[in-house]
């Protein structure tokens, strides 16, 4: 089962630069919620701050609360190394480990976390992860060959059995069709719904369509001018969004009157 | 309307003087190179075709009279510049990926940027001012090290004692060579440690990797190939270096890994500078002979580092 | 951080049978219990973590030691014996360790004219030939066989050892001139076999990185193909190709054993590329290194110094270093002015 996040004031710097302002807003578990909004309104690095990816840039930092199931991430104590183990995460362009096979690319995060791993057991988990990303029946014959010579689609739909493997709660998405072609986004937003049975899913997305055929809950995010900070404007389940909206920005935004 | 289509065209001409000249150019590296390889045989011919008593006389002046023939002669000297530069590889290696390491992933970005100029500056510190350090700084001072060295680990034979004082050995001279590849092997890690792409090392720290274990994943088996032709060229490097090899070294002429010991070894490049002034027309020759094998040597290290990079890059 | 809920049997999405003997088609049930990574192995991966950080941290300061002694030594020691005097004497009229009629101990004026002099001969020769041989690769042959002949005997020319160049310039010279001729010139043709690989790799990378488009869109006007090399992709690329002369003469201008058997040596300043000895820098600080001590007799002025070849040597080195340094400088700086203005 996923687990739910809250996000409560959330400010995100650059240095000493504030990109996203006070964020608060719960993400519920086993659902689907899409960040939505304009380029450079901060939906991408609000999504790195939930498995501390964000602070991998060099003068990144953020202040607030993100508690995953109610222990906050950004606690004393934790190592965000043990963060990025329970949350996953799924890049915007597929990035499969080159130099190794299919088989050792879904195995990567495993791996790491144990010392031997019994053959059998090696096996079983590669198939599921495999079939759980949809795309065992396509490779299951040459789980030998380098990740890399995989289709667009086959390889991000590897990195997505690479990132399940490790058996997350939550699976974060950073727009992760916006390098593939129609047939394989299609593939991968059926995945996207099987899998929130498993997982809490967040996915940025550029594309509202998408947004709209797989979100249970949608956020808005939006910035008033170039150089101010970017901020969460609005947040309502997917129809309400889409339909009804009950912010004005957030209604020109999804009609398509600017973004 | 008339057609211009078959006026002749200004600067005809010029085009096909200018491509006559690049390719004029481009035979002239065949015609160098072959230059090179005619000039060293014809001057090393008497070797071969002169008169073989007097080449064994020249031999023995040189050797004192240990050695009358060349390939016995070349022998240890071939033993000497293989070992010297191997250990000069083995000592710079880990430590210029350590340092390269370092520089694109462990420092803050600005002490980063000084390093890597400052690295690159002891790229090109000339090689000579490398032996006067060695022999006037690092000499008189690293007795006391290679003599604990000796007493604790003189059981191994490399490292038999009694440790030289002073110690113009095959270890100082390594040391020094070490000294000098290292900022070579480390300015070509570095760049391409900081090419490894950012999306393979978001992908292994996404997975709950540490940073060594990120390394391990994403940014060495990318660097991997040109790591390797990195040290291909330190190695090269080492093994022609002449300099800081005469400036240090005690020679001998011993297929001896006593590495503590003085006038063990001797290199091919040293040994021609130290013979070179006093030689007569055979004894140049003979020398030019060895520099035909050094040539060899190089030749090959260049080869493998060639023939590594090429298939790494076939593979992706 | 350990996950608080305790789904163990994460059943793969959309199938939910755990049947022991599952058909073909099902997916395996995963014990995700057994990838749990133990308490005692995520401290290990820690540790090590650690372990390596440590390492690398420590490889840097261990290099360090040395490679900051051999700035500091030669810019301590050198800065002892470099005035005007030095740079601007050579070293005639130099008797043992006694100071010479001017109140110095000698210079490299000698040695600096003639490093000058024979690198300008080594960039005279190299770099025509290897920019145009350049060319000649990346805009006319294609991916003929000669063109791969080229390639490969270049990879040979930048592994030749400098001892071996200088050899390759004095045959040629004994040949072509009589044995035992020794000059400047031969000197840079021995710098110049050592620079041309450096000057035809660099070149080329730089001509690669033109964009087809420029060349194209050259083309395309009715301009001749001389004329959009020489106007449009060699100045797209001159910026690179500048820089990267440079950084190969800074590389050159300190080889010592190939003019050690060319260029020869001597005391005197000789200004004359084509005939006679030649000093050079590098050969001048090994020439004073095996001088080792200076004679003084008992009855010399109290200016008499034993040590002074060492001194001189130190300064020579600290002059050479500056030389270096300042190319390096150069070629960077050259490489930004020159590169074509981005918005």
């Amino acid at each position: 089962m996923g687990q739910r996040i809250d996000i409560k004031h959330l400010n995100i710097y650059y240095g000493s630069f504030l990109a996203v302002e006070d964020v608060n807003l719960e993400i519920q578990a086993n659902k689907v919620t899409a960040f939505i909004g304009p380029s450079g309104c901060g939906k991408s690095t609000v999504l790195r701050t939930l498995d501390r990816m964000h602070e991998l840039t060099p003068g990144a930092h953020c202040t607030g609360e993100v508690l995953l199931e109610g222990q906050n991430l950004y606690g004393k104590d934790v190592d965000p190394v043990a963060v990025r183990r329970d949350v996953g995460m799924v890049f915007q362009r597929p990035n499969p480990f080159p130099t190794m096979s299919i088989r050792q690319n879904v195995l990567a995060g495993v791996t790491l976390n144990n010392r031997r791993i019994a053959k059998s057991d090696a096996d079983d988990l590669v198939e599921w992860a495999l079939r759980g990303a949809n795309l065992w029946n396509e490779v299951k014959d040459r789980l030998d060959v380098p990740g890399i010579g995989l289709s667009g689609g086959q390889q991000q739909r590897l990195c997505i059995a690479r990132a399940v493997a490790v058996h997350p709660q939550v699976l974060l998405m950073d727009e992760p069709c916006s390098a593939l072609d129609p047939i394989s986004t299609l593939a991968v937003e059926d995945l996207i719904n099987e899998l929130k049975q498993d997982y809490t899913i967040v996915i940025v997305t550029h594309n509202m369509q998408q947004a709209a055929r797989i979100a249970d809950y949608t956020a808005f995010f939006n910035l008033q001018a170039v150089g101010k900070p970017g901020h969460l404007e609005y947040f309502a389940d997917t129809t309400t969004m889409f339909n009804n909206p009950q912010n004005v920005e957030a209604e020109r935004y999804v009609s398509g009157h600017f973004g | 309307m008339s057609s211009t289509l078959h006026e002749p065209v200004s600067g005809k001409k010029a085009d096909g003087v200018f491509r006559g000249v690049a390719y004029a150019c481009g035979i002239l590296i065949l015609v160098v190179l072959a230059a090179v390889a005619v000039f060293l045989l014809v001057q090393a011919w008497p070797l071969i075709g002169g008169n073989q008593a007097d080449v064994s006389e020249t031999i023995a002046s040189f050797t004192g009279g240990r050695s009358t023939n060349f390939w016995s002669y070349v022998g240890p000297l071939f033993f000497g510049t293989v070992l010297v530069a191997a250990l000069a590889l083995v000592i710079a290696f880990f430590v210029s990926i350590g340092i390269a390491l370092f520089i694109s992933h462990y420092a803050p970005k600005k002490l980063a940027t000084v390093l890597s100029g400052v690295v690159d500056l002891l790229a090109a510190i000339p090689s000579v001012i490398y032996g006067l350090w060695g022999g006037l700084v690092l000499v008189p001072s690293i007795y006391p090290f290679w003599n604990w060295v000796a007493e604790t680990l003189g059981w191994i034979p490399l490292f038999s004692g009694p440790a030289a004082n002073p110690p113009r050995t095959v270890a100082t001279v390594a040391l020094v060579l070490a000294i000098m590849i290292l900022p070579i092997i480390t300015s070509m890690a570095r760049d391409i440690f900081q090419q490894t792409p950012k999306l393979l090392e978001e992908a292994a720290l996404g997975l709950g990797a540490t940073k060594w274990e990120m390394i391990k994943l994403a940014v060495l088996p990318f660097g991997r190939s040109g790591v390797i032709s990195a040290s291909m060229l330190g190695l090269g490097r080492a093994l022609g270096e002449t300099m800081a090899v005469l400036m240090i070294l005690a020679p001998g002429m011993r297929y001896s890994i006593h590495l503590l010991q003085a006038s063990q070894n001797q290199t091919i490049a040293a040994n021609i500078a130290a013979q070179y002034p006093e030689a007569n027309a055979l004894g140049v020759s003979v020398l030019i002979g060895t520099g035909l094998v050094l040539f060899v040597i190089t030749f090959l290290v260049n080869l493998a580092a060639r023939r590594i990079t090429s298939k790494a890059s076939v593979k992706k | 951080m350990n996950s608080p809920s305790q789904q163990n049997t994460g059943t793969p999405v959309g199938r939910g049978s755990a049947a022991p003997a599952r058909a073909a088609d099902e997916a395996p049930v995963i014990d995700f219990d057994k990838f749990k990574p133990t308490r005692s192995h995520v401290a290990a991966r820690k540790r090590k973590d650690l372990f390596m950080r440590v390492l690398i941290v420590l490889a840097f300061a261990i290099a360090c030691i040395p490679l900051v002694s051999v700035l500091w030594t030669t810019l301590a020691r050198g800065f002892r014996r470099l005035n005007w005097d030095f740079l601007s004497h050579n070293m005639t009229n130099v008797i043992g360790g006694n100071p010479t009629p001017s109140g110095g101990y000698g210079g490299i004026l000698h040695a600096v004219i003639g490093t000058l002099e024979i690198t300008l001969g080594a960039m005279v020769i190299s770099i025509p030939v290897g920019v145009l041989c350049a060319v000649y690769l990346i805009e006319y042959a294609g991916k003929s066989r000669l063109a791969d002949a080229i390639h490969l005997l270049v990879d040979v020319m930048s592994g030749i050892p400098s001892i071996v160049a200088g050899l390759f310039a004095f045959s040629m010279f004994a040949l072509l001139a009589g044995p035992g001729t020794l000059n400047g010139f031969e000197g840079s043709v021995a710098l110049s076999l050592l620079m041309l690989p450096t000057v035809v790799k660099t070149t080329e990378e730089m001509l690669k990185i033109v964009p087809n488009d420029l060349r194209e869109a050259s083309l395309a006007l009715g301009v001749t193909k001389q004329r959009t090399i020489t106007k449009v992709v060699l100045r797209t690329a001159l910026p690179g190709i500048v820089s990267g002369a440079i950084l190969a003469i800074a590389r050159v201008i300190g080889e010592t054993a190939p003019l050690l058997m060319t260029a020869g040596y001597i005391v005197s300043t000789n200004a004359n590329l084509f005939s006679g000895q030649m000093t050079t820098l590098p050969v001048y600080v090994y020439q004073e290194y095996s001088k080792y001590r200076a004679n003084c007799p008992a009855d010399a002025s109290d200016g008499c110094v034993t040590s002074i070849p060492m001194e001189r040597a130190w300064s020579a080195a600290l002059v050479l270093i500056i030389i270096v340094l300042i190319l390096n400088v150069i070629g960077r700086v050259v490489a930004r002015v020159l590169a074509p203005k981005k918005k």
